[in-house]
């Protein structure tokens, strides 16, 4: 992996012949260089070669580095054990300070006195090394060719085509099992992308307090952050119906916000005329772009805009995408009013929520 | 220059250590042999310049990453189970939460030290990924990926792009509300690939978004796989460069054939060694002070909460800002969907990211027909052309990064969302082509006024009154060091159009190749100035005798006047 490394007789002025100078060549007739190279500088002695106390002072200072090093270390250890975990200095975490600060200064100043050590007092003659070619020489690669060579045929590989061909056809083969085993990496998506927890008669509760929300409980304007009922119920055993992983999947889809405009306001999508209860509609929170739930709400220009990237929807015109990456609409919700006054779905949604995938707009039950 | 030993110095065997050693080192080499490698490399001359430095915060910062994040796996819990949590964090206390997210509680406030491991792992990321494309940046723009290391090149492509997922899987482990959101984005990246982009979205999670799969998953990735591929890299890239030994600026004594510098043993032992201890200290002093990435102000990830101002990483910034920035533009052809507005941006850009950059180093010797070997470094504006596509690349870069913070930057300066956004698209059109016009003539300035110093001298800062009243500034010739570096560059080749037909009217049938690539030479070379000739060296020099106040009268280490009238000195 290395090369030889000739040094050059070191009293620097080597004076290089013109054709190590990079020219590329002009119709074969190089022109000469506007000026010589003239060699390497003479050397020129630091401070601290000719100076003994500023040699000695360097020293001092490269040593007085490393035991301040020793110090800072020290004092690490000691803050290790000495401040407890939950201790503020200036709202900073102390532990972490103290050991950051000794332990950061400990290893900087080893490098620093490490460097300043080999600026200031190790021989700073310059050194000249040869280069050679990357390539190898012409020997080397007709010697190689040459035991290649007898390789390959020692082997027979070239003049038996047969063996050839069917080793090459079984290794290839191999990268099958490679991928067929990648298999069960997941599960087909079915029609999973397609539906959300919510049903008919679903309540749509506060995503907090888990309350049924009612016509009144929303006013012109206003935006609630609402989740399916479902979220909140228990089975037979007081356990949650829903928890964990279900609990993250199912909300990663049915994730809503309820808002109410003024009825007049609004421009239903076709076939979404009835899908508001008294101006009151509840949108998909997942955004249509690449998923970010939505929640920035402008409430006199029923904007409602995703803070990942900017997906401008108007919620008064069917959710229609006004500006930004995302393209589809934001779904919609069919809504109406139970028995006891609580906003119900009407179904689920009528089409995929949440980011845009090849076959979202296929028709699927 | 004498032997580099200083005269009052023992040899190593003489001296106490020496005797001591000899016997185990007898005994390691009579069964590995390797005192051939050490004659031939402990004494390896590398070239000194800051710019070469780098790259070498990279290295350092990996070790770095190694060394920290091998002492996060020691409580870190890849697993997406919910629990509830009861460590020492009172705000947090009893919610459920992953126990990915609970143990990277636990490793910062539980933990000692915990925290600051954990914020130096998160800061050297962040410094490497700065401190790679520092580096490849210098190689690009001083041309140093020019025969024989294009191999190096395409190594150091590849670091760059495996070190970006890496960071990327990195950052996504802690399951917070933070790195949640992140895993959202990329859950509606792989949808968006067209045809098998929901099925590849089931494979990846195990099942639908979030799954309980992809943390584990990705953490095999990040403390394994991915640094497995970057440790291989990086020998590769140190090999290499140990074999081709390092490129250097031009200057008095350096040559194509030569390496000018400084021996490994001692002085890059210990500047290079030292150096990591810089690195690794500077870091530690960042995340004393610095906060970086509190998770614990975010929350447990939850599908139907985000926090505005919700950023990637600096490094992922500027694919962010693209996918900010991109059309809607998403259509339906039969049952298939295509979202090309997040797969342009999120997958297509990063893949032409690096196949310009992979290729870049044979198509400018395919266009400049230069096959030779480079070791002198060009500085950027004797390449105006490549310095020009360079900042117009970086230009296109820092305009989609700037479009990632475009919500930030509304929100700071009071502007208009959607104002910044439109800017953004235009930007990155007409950004690059006015950075290129730009920097190419900036270089071929900078290229006539390295020309003017070397024939007129340079400005001594003293004004001379002629006797006919007229008042100018005296040059004086510049140093032979200094005007021969500035002419230390390969001349302008000639520029000639390829034969359409022979002498005897047969059409050329490598012609329309060939006069493509004559016309991508003439672009490329194109008002390039060339360094003056010797005859204009010589004539110029005549120049300085006319002048009123001959500059020979000045004395040796005179190099002109400041401002207030100080002598100063080269």
């Amino acid at each position: 992996m290395s090369s030889e490394s000739h040094e050059q007789p070191t009293d620097g002025v080597a004076k290089p012949t013109s054709d190590e100078l990079a020219t590329p060549a002009r119709n074969d007739i190089e022109p000469a260089e506007p000026i010589e190279n003239p060699g390497l500088p003479e050397h020129l002695p630091r401070p601290t070669d000719v100076d003994p106390k500023l040699e000695k002072r360097a020293e001092r200072q490269v040593a007085g580095m490393f035991t301040a090093a020793i110090i800072l270390t020290i004092g690490f250890c000691v803050a290790y054990f000495a401040i407890p975990k939950d201790a503020e200095i200036f709202g900073w975490f102390s532990l972490n300070l103290a050991l950051g600060l000794t332990l950061g200064g400990a290893l900087f100043l080893i490098g620093i006195g490490a460097i300043q050590w080999a600026k200031k007092l190790m021989n700073d003659h310059e050194v000249i090394e040869m280069r050679h070619p990357a390539r190898s020489s012409d020997d080397d690669r007709e010697a190689a060719l040459e035991v290649l060579d007898e390789g390959v045929s020692d082997s027979g590989f070239g003049r038996r085509p047969l063996i050839r061909r069917s080793l090459i056809g079984a290794v290839a083969i191999l990268g099958l099992p490679a991928i067929v085993m990648l298999r069960d990496l997941g599960p087909l998506p079915g029609n999973k992308l397609f539906h959300t927890v919510w049903r008919k008669g679903m309540r749509v509760v506060n995503d907090v307090s888990g309350i049924p929300l009612r016509p009144g409980d929303i006013e012109v304007g206003q935006l609630v952050n609402a989740q399916p009922a479902v979220f909140f119920e228990t089975d037979s055993h007081g356990h949650a119906l829903f928890h964990g992983t279900k609990l993250l999947q199912a909300k990663a889809k049915a994730s809503v916000i309820a808002v109410r405009i003024r009825p007049e306001d609004i421009k239903p999508r076709k076939g979404q005329a009835n899908w508001d209860v008294d101006g009151i509609m509840v949108y998909s929170k997942i955004c249509t772009h690449v998923g970010c739930p939505i929640s920035l709400w402008e409430q006199q220009t029923h904007h409602l805009l995703c803070p990942c990237h900017q997906t401008t929807y108007d919620l008064a015109d069917g959710g229609k995408v006004i500006f930004g990456p995302g393209k589809r609409p934001l779904p919609q919700l069919p809504l109406a009013v139970d028995a006891e006054g609580y906003l119900i779905a009407t179904s689920d949604f009528h089409e995929p929520v949440g980011p845009s995938f090849p076959e979202v707009n296929q028709h699927r039950d | 220059m004498t032997e580099t030993a200083s005269p009052t110095a023992t040899p190593l065997k003489d001296t106490n250590f020496g005797k001591k050693s000899a016997g185990p080192v007898e005994w390691l080499d009579d069964r590995l042999g390797l005192a051939g490698v050490v004659r031939k490399n402990i004494r390896k001359v590398f070239p000194d310049h800051w710019s070469f430095l780098l790259g070498e915060i990279a290295l350092w910062s990996f070790v770095v990453l190694l060394l920290t994040g091998t002492f996060l796996t020691f409580w870190f819990q890849p697993s997406m189970a919910e629990v509830p949590y009861n460590g020492s964090y009172e705000p947090l206390r009893g919610l459920e939460m992953s126990q990915a997210y609970a143990s990277t509680l636990n490793i910062s406030f539980d933990i000692r030290g915990g925290l600051l491991v954990r914020q130096i792992h998160h800061w050297a990321a962040a410094l490497f990924m700065a401190a790679l494309m520092a580096h490849m940046l210098r190689v690009f723009f001083t041309g140093a990926y020019r025969k024989p290391r294009e191999i190096n090149w395409l190594i150091g492509i590849g670091l760059f792009a495996v070190g970006l997922i890496e960071g990327f899987a990195g950052y996504s482990l802690p399951d917070d509300l933070l790195s949640g959101t992140g895993l959202r984005f990329v859950d509606g990246l792989i949808r968006s690939i067209p045809i098998v982009g929901s099925y590849l979205e089931f494979f990846v999670f195990g099942g639908e978004f979030p799954g309980e799969l992809i943390i584990a998953r990705l953490y095999m990735a990040h403390i394994f796989l991915l640094p497995g591929i970057l440790l291989g890299l990086i020998a590769a890239h140190m090999l290499l460069l140990v074999y081709h030994k390092h490129t250097q600026w031009p200057g008095p004594g350096r040559t194509e054939k030569n390496v000018v510098g400084y021996p490994m043993l001692p002085v890059y032992a210990a500047k290079a060694g030292g150096f990591f201890f810089v690195v690794f200290g500077f870091t530690a002093l960042m995340a004393a002070v610095i906060q970086i990435n509190p998770i614990w102000t975010y929350g447990p990830y939850n599908p139907s909460e985000v926090t505005a101002g919700s950023q990637p990483d600096w490094y992922m910034g500027w694919v962010e800002g693209a996918v900010r920035i991109m059309p809607n533009w998403e259509f339906t052809i039969g049952p298939e969907t295509f979202s090309l507005n997040v797969f342009i941006p999120a997958v297509l850009l990063m893949g032409l990211l690096f196949t310009v950059l992979a290729i870049w180093p044979f198509f400018e010797s395919w266009v400049t027909g230069d096959k030779k070997e480079h070791h002198l470094l060009q500085r950027p504006r004797n390449a105006p052309t490549r310095t020009a596509f360079g900042v117009a690349g970086m230009t296109f870069y820092g305009i989609c990064w700037i479009a990632g913070g475009n919500d930030i930057i509304a929100l700071k300066f009071n502007l208009d969302i959607f104002t910044i956004t439109w800017l953004a698209r235009i930007g990155v059109f007409v950004g690059p082509v006015i950075a290129f016009i730009i920097t190419r003539r900036i270089c071929i300035s900078l290229q006539r006024k390295d020309n003017d110093a070397v024939l007129h001298g340079y400005e001594t800062g003293i004004i001379v009154r002629s006797p006919e009243g007229s008042y100018a500034e005296a040059h004086a010739p510049l140093p032979t060091d200094v005007a021969y570096t500035l002419t230390a560059r390969p001349r302008v080749p000639e520029l000639t159009a390829p034969e359409a037909e022979d002498e005897d009217g047969v059409r050329n049938p490598e012609g329309r190749k060939a006069r493509l690539r004559a016309w991508a030479k003439r672009f490329f070379y194109a008002h390039d100035v060339d360094k003056p000739t010797r005859e204009e060296v010589v004539e110029s020099e005549h120049h300085f005798h006319d002048e009123v106040y001959p500059p020979h009268d000045f004395p040796d280490d005179f190099s002109g006047v400041s401002e207030t009238g100080v002598p100063k000195h080269h």
